[in-house]
């Protein structure tokens, strides 16, 4: 019951012992779900300004090198203004960091996951409720060491691979020595984090679904989330153990990573008898899942939107459900395709090209069942839609620029190179996070009970969509030109030194799309205060949660939700006054002879 | 203003479109022709799978378009109501798959040419050219005598250079990478080569050069702050001009600085700073 809930009323079927909390209880260490994702979601918008500040600081040193940076210069006194080369190796490291393990993951899993699993099954609260506050607070160890590391050698500076020996040797960069400790130690909070969360998800998803809640039934955002969280769970201790052996390398003087007789820096030769190869399959077995956990959950809500905004079933819930599977199943089996120049064993490469050539399948199919899902709908582009067709449409570029990187001869030459970027942030970027746009406009009235601004979305989504174009299309071509990832200066090299207009370009677009997150949070913050109230299901939509009122009190139902049917019964001709049917609808059964009269209803039924 | 979008989603993709086709005449495309055999086969691959990929992009890209201009167009009575089809979900399960698998076997031989040792040329593979060590941040590179063959262990009379890397022109050849410090990689944007320098092992890179030139050699794995300035050059040359290049390698490396002839420049220079 937050204070922005209209009067509700206490007299239904929950008999929480609705005593009145305090502040610090009801909105600091909440125990409700709810707070929890809105928690989640608030501190992963912060972590996206963060990261996307580290991510400018890279673009300007690519368009304007070694020149002194307008106003942020000052954190770089210590070269005049500057940004010195290991000062860009810790921005792209702490970039890739913050967005992927503080922004992304918890955007995903933390914020959505929290907020809609219990709504959308038809649960009270999570199974856990405290364990789903830990996870929440666990992330702040991890910001604090992520902070702190900053303040030893100018940061880490391994990239966000954190390859060894570079890792694992203090004495082979300025940010490798406690900087790296502290980032390996934030990384496993930040794990513990999420192995809290997805144990969670599973329970609740498992357990605690709403009666004649199939599995059959349960919204594509229930989907992701569920095989995100069995990934998760499958796939993290693989990252924390290599975390513990990496440090273990590094403070006790074990030698996992370190192979012998290695002279980094005028140091004393390495004793040990290591593998760094290892550290890279270990990686690479959480940090490929972990790439479909960046994606899963978005591509279930995008799923939701569609359907919802198209007026119109999901073009084949089943396929897409087992697709979705298959992708999490596959991506277990390509990690190597990371590593194809490597050094490990050659005949490996063949077989992980076949399988990552396989894993473009899965992919493909929920591509043309989303634009299956929009065929024959009713298309009304509002914030949600723009943001999911984007969401589409960039996911198509991702996802085919992909093969070109999983087939090995051609990944010879473009592996890390600045095509492999472009890849990656058409998917996590221009998928993801288009997706995660568009969610927050679409669950926002569920959260605060009032809409967000759409003019403001509007703008917010154009700009971004042409910032972001702008940005990482043009990354493809650098990649083919063979600039390599990186380079805190690329036109050292003479054959890249043409390409220096291009950056400046694409630094401009980079500018124009982090200024364009202002309107983001501004749109949401003064909507939470502003925004039209709304009353429980403002889209017409039929999962649960549209069920509840909106925002949903301690205990989210008013009245225990039953259901009856799949989520996506939209433009049903079971029904003619008004095009959406939810869940929990209950329709008696009709007699046979009334069916011929469905069809004429379906004719002429009218708008809602 | 819905059509507005529409437009915007379709014109997005063709701008993609234009922009990668006049790429190669911005020169924002491949930095040349590929120097090698291998090279020319990874580019024919590229451009396989740069063709399936446009029609693919534009196919789905105007499918999206519209399918979004005819929903928009429907704004009476409710949408269709469908679940799916099972026929299309075979269709366009069967049909990409096939296509995938295509382009993953037909890429085998290639990658099997280029990387798995047993196929490698025996000579080749008998007597490397040069073992090259990255290190943070150059790369060092020693030859064996003239009429000696390279052994893993350094021997008293190898040839040691910095950043220059000479290689004969065409014939086969390899070169033994391995790393002095953390991880490196050893590419040639021209020669389409590339191959990560892996702490404690010896990797060799196969590699036949077609025309003799000037090559530029940098690092492509994170490797410190100095990953972007190791600079160096793969100079290729006929065998004759590389077999003198490495006697006067040698001539310089064992000169005593007492002998009557005129002492090659670059010992005179080594000694000097000695002293």
């Amino acid at each position: 019951m937050s204070t922005l809930n209209p009067a509700m009323d206490h007299s239904g079927v929950h008999d929480h012992g609705h005593h009145e909390l305090s502040f610090v209880q009801k909105y600091i260490f909440s125990t409700d779900h709810k707070i929890i994702g809105i928690q989640f979601l608030i501190t992963t918008m912060l972590m996206l300004l963060v990261g996307g500040a580290l991510a400018l600081g890279v673009r300007w040193q690519l368009a304007f090198p070694w020149q002194n940076m307008p106003f942020f210069g000052r954190f770089f006194m210590a070269q005049g203004g500057a940004i010195s080369p290991d000062a860009y190796t810790m921005l792209f490291t702490m970039h890739a960091t913050v967005m992927i393990f503080l922004v992304i993951i918890p955007v995903l899993a933390g914020a959505f996951g929290n907020f809609l699993i219990p709504l959308m099954i038809g649960a009270d609260d999570m199974a856990f409720p405290v364990l789903n506050m830990l996870s929440y607070w666990f992330m702040w160890p991890a910001i604090f060491f992520f902070g702190l590391s900053f303040f030893f050698g100018g940061g880490p500076a391994a990239g966000w691979t954190s390859y060894p020996l570079l890792s694992a040797l203090a004495e082979a960069a300025p940010g490798s020595g406690t900087a790296q400790t502290m980032w390996l130690l934030a990384v496993t909070f930040i794990g513990v984090s999420s192995m809290m969360g997805s144990v969670n998800y599973l329970t609740t998803i498992i357990n605690m679904r709403a009666p004649g809640m199939t599995l059959f039934r349960m919204p594509m955002t229930i989907w992701g989330m569920f095989i995100t969280a069995i990934l998760q769970a499958f796939a993290l201790p693989v990252l924390t153990a290599a975390g513990f052996m990496l440090v273990a390398d590094r403070v006790f003087d074990t030698c996992f990573f370190i192979p012998e007789g290695i002279v980094v820096n005028n140091a004393d030769p390495t004793r040990g008898g290591g593998q760094p190869l290892l550290w890279q399959h270990l990686f690479w077995f959480y940090s490929h899942p972990a790439v479909y956990i960046m994606l899963l959950p978005a591509m279930g809500m995008v799923s939701d939107m569609l359907s919802t905004m198209c007026r119109k079933p999901l073009f084949g819930y089943k396929p897409m459900v087992y697709s979705m599977a298959a992708i999490a199943g596959l991506g277990f089996i390509v990690w190597g395709h990371h590593m194809f120049i490597s050094g490990m064993n050659p005949a490996l490469g063949m077989t992980f090209m076949i399988s990552t050539m396989m894993i473009a399948l899965p992919s493909a199919i929920k591509t043309f069942n989303w634009i299956g899902t929009i065929w024959g709908g009713k298309v009304e582009f509002n914030t949600v839609m723009l943001n999911s067709v984007a969401f589409v449409s960039m996911f198509i570029v991702g996802g085919l620029s992909g093969i070109f990187m999983a087939a090995v001869p051609v990944d010879i030459y473009i592996h890390d190179t600045y095509f492999i970027v472009a890849h990656f942030h058409y998917v996590l970027f221009g998928a993801t996070l288009f997706g995660v746009f568009g969610a927050i406009q679409f669950w926002f009235p569920k959260m605060f009970g009032r809409m967000m601004n759409e003019t403001v979305g509007k703008i917010h989504f154009f700009l971004t969509f042409v910032g972001f174009n702008g940005t990482f299309f043009p990354m493809h071509m650098l990649g083919v030109a063979g600039m390599p990832r990186r380079y805190a200066d690329p036109y050292l090299h003479p054959y890249l030194e043409h390409l220096l207009p291009m950056n400046q370009f694409m630094t401009v677009c980079a500018i124009i799309m982090g200024f364009a997150q202002i309107l983001l949070l501004g749109n949401f913050i003064l909507s939470i205060f502003y925004g039209p109230k709304v009353g429980r299901n403002p889209w017409n939509g039929n999962g649960l949660e549209w069920f509840a009122p909106s925002p949903p009190p301690h205990g989210n139902y008013d009245v225990p939700p039953v259901v009856y049917r799949g989520p996506y019964e939209y433009s049903s001709p079971l029904v003619d006054d008004r095009d959406y049917l939810m869940q929990t609808d209950y329709l008696p059964p009709k007699e046979p002879d009334k069916e011929s009269d469905d069809s004429e209803n379906d004719s002429e039924s009218k708008e809602t | 203003m819905n059509r507005f979008w529409c437009c915007f989603f379709i014109f997005w993709p063709i701008l993609a479109v234009l922009v990668s086709w006049y790429s190669p005449d911005m020169d924002w495309w491949f930095p040349g022709e590929p120097g090698t055999p291998i090279g020319s086969q990874i580019d024919d691959l590229f451009y396989l799978i740069l063709v399936i990929v446009t029609v693919v992009f534009i196919g789905t890209q105007i499918a999206l378009c519209y399918v979004l201009w005819t929903g928009v167009k429907k704004q009476k009575g409710k949408a269709l109501f469908t679940h799916g089809s099972h026929n299309l979900e075979v269709i366009w399960t069967i049909v990409p798959s096939g296509i995938l698998m295509f382009i993953s076997l037909y890429q085998l031989d290639v990658w099997k040419n280029f990387r798995v040792q047993s196929t490698f040329p025996e000579a080749a593979i008998e007597a490397p050219v040069a073992e090259v060590t990255a290190r943070q941040f150059e790369w060092r590179i020693r030859y064996p005598a003239p009429g000696k063959v390279l052994k893993l262990t350094p021997q008293p009379d190898d040839l040691y250079t910095v950043n220059d890397l000479h290689v004969p022109t065409n014939r086969p050849i390899v070169i033994q990478l391995r790393s002095g410090d953390v991880q490196h990689s050893f590419f040639v944007p021209d020669l389409r080569i590339k191959q990560d320098a892996v702490p404690g092992q010896v990797i060799p890179i196969l590699f036949e050069v077609l025309k003799g030139g000037d090559y530029d050699l940098t690092c492509a794995e994170l490797c410190g702050w100095g990953h972007y300035k190791m600079r160096a050059r793969v100079l290729a040359q006929p065998e004759s001009e590389f077999n003198d290049y490495l006697l006067g390698l040698q001539q310089e490396q064992n000169y005593d600085g007492v002998a009557d002839e005129p002492a090659p420049s670059l010992a005179q220079q080594t000694k000097e700073v000695r002293q």
